[in-house]
């Protein structure tokens, strides 16, 4: 029997029973699609993070009050329980380092602005001058913060490309007066916009001088320090010297954390690869779940088809030919049932994507790659054993069974 | 040489702890391009020899030889080739394949022989024509009558132009007229040469056939030949 001929008698005969052909291709296409979607999930995620940390700028140190586990970084990393707080004067002091470039204080909260009538909830930044080249943002009109010393409370503020559009319209805003909370700042400049990172859009911010914000909070404390280093082999050192410089600051302790953007980044990869890889390896399951599916089901069209395949052998058809053929229809099914899966999984990334623009949930290639190579195969080595079955079936039983 | 050497055949169920001698010690020499019927009672194991013809089944004991090569020691697939080649098989329930229309069931054996599409396709149209099926060849079983079936068989196991053509009870389900057309098929294959052996039950067709043998309880209980015809 040449290939295509058992190519063509496979089809026929995995049409010839639509339902049975149908619940397989289902069963196996759910499996790949499970695939495909999760880990375009996961793998969304993981990018998702990678690129909101990569926003930050590379040679970047970040400093948080409080000591977290030894180097590593967990979501505790973000929320702030201190034991002694960073103060602008230890800032200050880092400022003087000599692998230390610039340096921004950070202290965020939210608060309410007010033009003439208008009034919305906004989230105000305390920060410094060199806050705009860390995070590489732009100004679209007027100047950003002062460089001034870090403890002056400034009456001025910079605001974003919502804020100012939604306050001021098509009028001009630089110079204009606003009230943020208690306080009535000058406004100096407007962000450009979408700078963004780390879910901080600077469309919506207010950013003021960090003593500023300080006094609306009524706190003394420090959200974060941001610290850029000359170039990126300071990094290692310059992490050292201000490790040092802040310990000898509060007596020797060490009780503050410094991370990096490679540290977080490592981290982030590091924990939504793995989440990605465990999600794969739930969703191959159901692949395997499938697997078994089609032994039976081959199972069923073997004991089914057991008169046919007596007479296939009266009519001189080899061990060989009856195998390839269940073979071939097992490997026919799990193809079908693999395409129809990709697809399906293709169309859940591209839905998933609709949902959650902002997450990039596309399948990586090796989750493809992985879902239908695993489908193909589990489809073939589920479907040698009825094959075998087949192939040895007693040609007189087998006629004699209707 | 005869076509057919059969000696010291023993065909020996094994059915729990009883044993059923379905054949015992049987010889039977056939001639290239006899006409035998295969007769006796309901379980005298007629069904049993025809398989153990075609190299469906295998003896407990005996030689078989085909041709002149002694056949039971060949591996199955082996066995099949010779089946492929030289024997054709018609059985009583046509076993036509359901799903493949009359044309592509006529073509299975030139497909599981490996002939190629093109010459399958001229062979099987001839087939066809030959059997009056030429307006059938693209239904189903399920669309032809009875005697179409079977005709559709008989193109079926003479595609590939066999030596041997083994039909257990042809006419079993068929009414007695269609069940003549196809016994007068089987007669015209035979008159062309092809060696023709047909279990039947029915007295009338074992009359036609130049050569009777008679079964009882697993043996050969007669085996009578009409002389042959005046010409
Ligand atoms: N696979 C089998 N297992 C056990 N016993 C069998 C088997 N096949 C046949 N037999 C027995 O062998 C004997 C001969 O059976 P066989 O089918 O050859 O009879 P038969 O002459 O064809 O009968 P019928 O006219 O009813 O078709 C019977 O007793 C039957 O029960
Ligand atoms: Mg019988």
């Amino acid at each position: 029997m040449s290939p295509a001929d058992t190519l063509r008698f496979a089809s026929r005969a995995a049409l010839g029973y639509p339902l049975r052909s149908a619940l397989m291709v289902l069963a196996m296409s759910i499996g790949v699609a499970a695939v495909v979607m999760l880990t375009a999930l996961g793998d969304g995620a993981r990018r998702y993070v990678v690129e909101e940390f990569s926003a930050l700028g590379a040679n970047l140190l970040i400093v948080l009050p409080g000591r977290t586990e030894t180097g590593g970084v967990n979501p505790g990393s973000f929320v702030s329980s201190t034991p002694r707080d960073l103060t602008n004067d230890d800032a200050a002091a880092l400022l003087r380092l000599p692998l230390v470039l610039r340096v921004a204080p950070l202290t965020v909260g939210n608060s309410e602005i007010s033009v003439g009538g208008r009034l919305r909830e906004v989230m105000v930044v305390g920060t410094s001058a060199d806050y705009l080249d860390i995070r590489g943002f732009g100004v679209a009109s007027g100047q950003f913060l002062p460089r001034e010393d870090f403890g002056r409370a400034s009456a001025v503020a910079v605001i974003g490309e919502t804020i100012r559009a939604e306050l001021f319209g098509n009028q001009n805003a630089i110079g204009r007066m606003i009230r943020l909370g208690d306080h009535r700042l000058r406004v100096i400049g407007t962000m450009g916009p979408a700078g963004r990172g780390l879910g901080m859009n600077s469309d919506e911010l207010v950013l003021v001088p960090v003593a500023t914000a300080q006094a609306m909070f009524n706190t003394g404390a420090l959200f974060r320090i941001m610290v850029e280093t000359r170039g990126r082999e300071a990094l290692a050192p310059a992490q050292r010297q201000l490790e040092d410089l802040l310990k000898a600051r509060r007596d020797g302790e060490f009780d503050f954390t410094v991370i990096t953007q490679d540290a977080v980044l490592g981290t982030f990869d590091r924990i939504l690869g793995a989440l990605t890889l465990g999600v794969a390896g739930i969703a191959a399951i159901s692949l395997a779940v499938a697997g078994i599916l089609v032994m039976n089901v081959m199972l069923v069209a073997v004991t089914q088809r057991t008169g046919e395949i007596g007479l296939l052998k009266a009519l001189g058809a080899s061990g060989r030919a009856i195998r390839l053929a269940f073979l071939t229809e097992a490997g026919l099914l799990s193809l079908a049932g693999a395409l129809a899966g990709f697809a399906l999984g293709h169309a859940g990334a591209w839905a998933i994507r609709l949902a959650f623009p902002a997450l990039p949930a596309w399948p990586p290639d090796w989750a493809v790659a992985a879902a239908v190579g695993t489908a193909l195969g589990t489809g073939l080595l589920f479907g040698v054993m009825p094959a075998r079955r087949a192939a040895a079936l007693d040609p007189v039983q087998a006629l004699m069974k209707r | 040489m005869a076509q057919i050497e059969l000696d010291g055949i023993d065909r020996i169920f094994q059915l729990g702890d009883s044993q059923v001698h379905a054949l015992r010690d049987v010889a039977l020499h056939i001639e290239a391009g006899e006409y035998v019927a295969v007769m006796g009672p309901s379980g005298s194991g007629k069904s049993t020899l025809l398989n153990l013809l075609g190299l469906l089944d295998r003896p407990n004991a005996g030689h078989y030889r085909l041709e002149g090569r002694d056949v039971t020691t060949l591996s199955a697939d082996e066995q099949a080739a010779v089946r492929s080649a030289r024997i054709g098989f018609v059985f009583q329930s046509f076993h036509l394949v359901p799903r493949l229309t009359a044309a592509e069931n006529v073509a299975l054996p030139l497909m599981l022989a490996g002939i190629p599409a093109h010459e399958r396709a001229s062979r099987v149209a001839r087939a066809l024509r030959d059997f009056g099926l030429e307006g059938r060849a693209h239904h189903r079983p399920d669309e032809l009558s009875g005697g179409q079936r079977q005709r559709v068989a008989i193109a079926r196991a003479t595609i590939m132009r066999p030596a041997l053509l083994l039909a257990d009870e042809p006419t079993g389900n068929l009414d007695r007229a269609t069940g003549q057309e196809v016994t007068a098929l089987l007669e015209d294959l035979n008159a062309a040469g092809m060696t023709l052996i047909v279990v039947t039950h029915d007295p009338t067709m074992g009359e036609r056939a130049r050569r009777r043998v008679l079964m009882e309880d697993g043996a050969i209980r007669e085996d009578l030949r009409r002389s042959p015809e005046p010409a």
